[in-house]
């Protein structure tokens, strides 16, 4: 069971039910839980623009990682479709260094379930999915029980809060293992039982989506702000957070600090007091290497290089992403050649291979790192390795590419001089990562 | 649709695999829950469960086949009662990922995707379980355990091995249950 954590920098308001007993129903409603829609459905025909109005006032953008304004993407979904439209609440939570719908599924499942209702009160939608990642077994039966409280409460079904005419309904699922489906097109290929394969974009799933309908996808994160945005309003919302970037965010904090957790920060927030204020600073002492900001697929940067806000702008202008706001800390024992190995390992079993830069790059990234790592490596490698980075990068239908490629670059070109010294024998000692023989099966990776 | 009669599942998980094909707008989206849920039951996909899930989904059995490979949860050989799945993916690296990993292939004997002879265990190295901040962290079955050490996780192989480990128990029907209720 994941350990709540707390610090007085903290701004809580997607957190602010955590470790008070929300998943049970009644105790969500005593903390103001459903309120959000039940002011939404109270303003009779000026509720859709009403809610979409706050939404955009909010300056919410997305928590997955792509940082796009939410109150936009709800306001992309056509107003007349002769297909039905659908939410999808995306808990298919994978990004290396990320755990913070875990602790959201677990401590405030109905702020996911009030979010979904609101974002189909506001496109006119009448059916939600929430997908969770397959090894959220646990929280699943958590949401499955939430949503069965939500239908007993009449929250959920025909004719909802007693509404006349207003149905919604929601269904819950989990995937069975696979990062890709993290990826919106992919998830939908997913949730419609086929292999989660990316589809090329345009059309964008507002207009065609989920069974071809107009849908709206957003992280789970993403949509539990919603109720809150609404009780407190898109203005008081947006003023938390810096300017283009409303609100507070759930920042996983991990690796080598002292109070790894989940700890909500307004957006904007400095990097470095993240790390040696509310986290408690590097674990034993040690001095600090380096940061990846947001989760795997976020460029690297050096201990001379967070003093940056946290939020989407500042790290786009300082050469990295907010991502999925899975801080991962590195101290300064740690060997960015194995690093950066096990990194492409990830997103080499995780491609799904059906864009050839994206599957061969990782995989040859993945070869000439062993070979390297194991000590069997030579100079033009590292400008190899760069070369099929720089290959990967734009050239595939969804971001795993660029995922892959973006923390290589990062790693190549800022530890250049590490991974020379480390063809002139400067090794890590004990090697973490173990080069097997050839023909065991498991040099083929995890999978 | 008409219930499948020589059905290879419990009654329950017929019910439910009744109950999971009708809450779609697309049946054939109950597909991989289908797979996860045979497999909890049986402990692997087999042959004769791709043929029922094909059947009741009006799929070929390729397209079922042609999923069920997809997903690195889904397997098709057996594995033990117990899966121990180490992550060793960035956040549990760091601390120490690798040496829990090593620790029970020296435990438990197995290698990577190896299964003791009793079958009691099976051992993985997966990647990012999402528990990062409570790293490094070990999925048994369902079950998360966190900020393990060599010694807890001999604490959590042994509690497993005297059946007094946790399991999560399988979900309710899908959906059904709030639709019930109403």
């Amino acid at each position: 069971m994941p350990t709540l954590v707390s610090h007085p920098d903290e701004v809580k308001v997607i957190s602010r039910r955590f470790g008070q007993g929300a998943a049970d129903i009644d105790k969500y409603i005593a903390l103001d839980g459903y309120k959000a829609v039940e002011n939404a459905l109270g303003k009779g025909a000026d509720m859709a623009p009403w809610i979409l109005a706050e939404m955009k006032a909010s300056g919410l953008r997305g928590r997955g990682g792509a940082g796009f304004p939410t109150g936009m993407k709800w306001s992309f979904v056509p107003k007349e479709s002769a297909k039905p439209k659908y939410i999808l609440v995306n808990g298919d939570e994978s990004e290396p260094g990320t755990c913070k719908d875990h602790v959201l599924f677990l401590e405030d499942p109905h702020a996911v379930i009030e979010g979904t209702i609101i974002a189909g009160l506001a496109i006119g939608s009448k059916m939600g999915f929430i997908y969770l990642r397959g090894e959220y077994r646990y929280l699943l039966n958590i949401m499955e029980k939430a949503v069965a409280d939500a239908y007993a409460k009449g929250y959920l079904g025909k004719n909802i809060f007693g509404k006349d005419g207003v149905d919604f309904e929601i269904v819950t699922q989990t995937g069975a293992g696979a990062y890709e489906v993290g990826e919106e097109s992919a998830l939908m290929e997913s949730l419609e039982g086929k292999r989660g394969i990316p589809r090329i974009k345009p059309p964008f799933p507002a207009v065609v989506g989920l069974y071809g309908g107009p849908t709206v996808i957003n992280n789970a994160e993403t949509i539990a702000n919603a109720s809150h945005i609404l009780l407190m309003g898109g203005e008081a919302y947006a003023k938390l957070g810096s300017e283009r970037n409303g609100g507070t965010r759930l920042f996983g904090i991990s690796g080598h600090v002292e109070r790894p957790g989940v700890y909500e920060l307004p957006m904007g927030y400095p990097l470095r007091k993240a790390i040696y204020d509310v986290a408690g600073g590097i674990k034993d002492g040690k001095k600090l290497k380096a940061v990846v900001p947001g989760g795997a697929s976020c460029p690297i940067l050096t201990a001379d290089e967070i003093d940056v806000g946290l939020d989407f702008d500042q790290m786009a202008k300082a050469g990295t992403m907010l991502g999925s706001g899975g801080i991962v800390v590195l101290d300064e024992t740690v060997s960015i050649v194995e690093f950066a190995l096990r990194t492409i390992r990830f997103y080499q079993h995780e491609s799904c291979g059906w864009c050839i830069p994206c599957r061969e790059g990782t995989d040859w990234i993945k070869k000439t790192l062993t070979r390297f790592h194991a000590g069997g490596g030579n100079k033009k490698d590292i400008d190899n390795i760069q070369y099929l980075a720089e290959n990967m990068m734009g050239r595939t239908f969804c971001p795993l590419g660029d995922a892959a490629a973006m923390p290589t670059l990062g790693f190549v070109k800022k530890f250049r001089k590490e991974f020379e010294e480390y063809l002139e024998g400067a090794r890590v000692e004990h090697p973490l990562i173990q080069i097997q023989p050839v023909g065991e099966p498991e040099l083929a990776g995890a999978h | 649709m008409a219930a499948i009669a020589d059905t290879i599942f419990t009654p329950e998980l017929a019910a439910r695999f009744d109950k999971l094909v009708t809450i779609y707008p697309l049946k054939r989206s109950a597909l991989v829950p289908m797979l996860l849920y045979a497999q909890d039951e049986i402990g692997y996909v087999s042959d004769a469960a791709v043929a029922e899930i094909a059947q009741r989904l009006d799929l070929l059995e390729l397209d079922v086949r042609n999923v069920l490979s997809y997903y690195s949860m889904l397997r098709t050989v057996p594995a033990g009662k117990y899966n121990v799945q180490v992550c060793t993916n960035i956040s549990c690296m760091l601390r120490g990922g690798f040496e829990l990993l090593q620790h029970c292939k020296d435990t438990l004997h197995i290698g990577h995707k190896g299964v003791t002879p009793d079958g009691l265990f099976s051992l993985e190295e997966v990647e990012c379980i999402g528990a990062c901040c409570w790293a490094p962290a070990v999925q048994v079955n369902y079950d998360f355990h966190e900020n393990l050490t060599p010694a807890k996780m001999d604490k959590v192989l042994d509690d497993y091995a005297a059946g007094r480990g946790h399991n999560v128990p399988p979900s309710p029907p899908i959906g059904s249950a709030g639709q019930e209720a109403k």
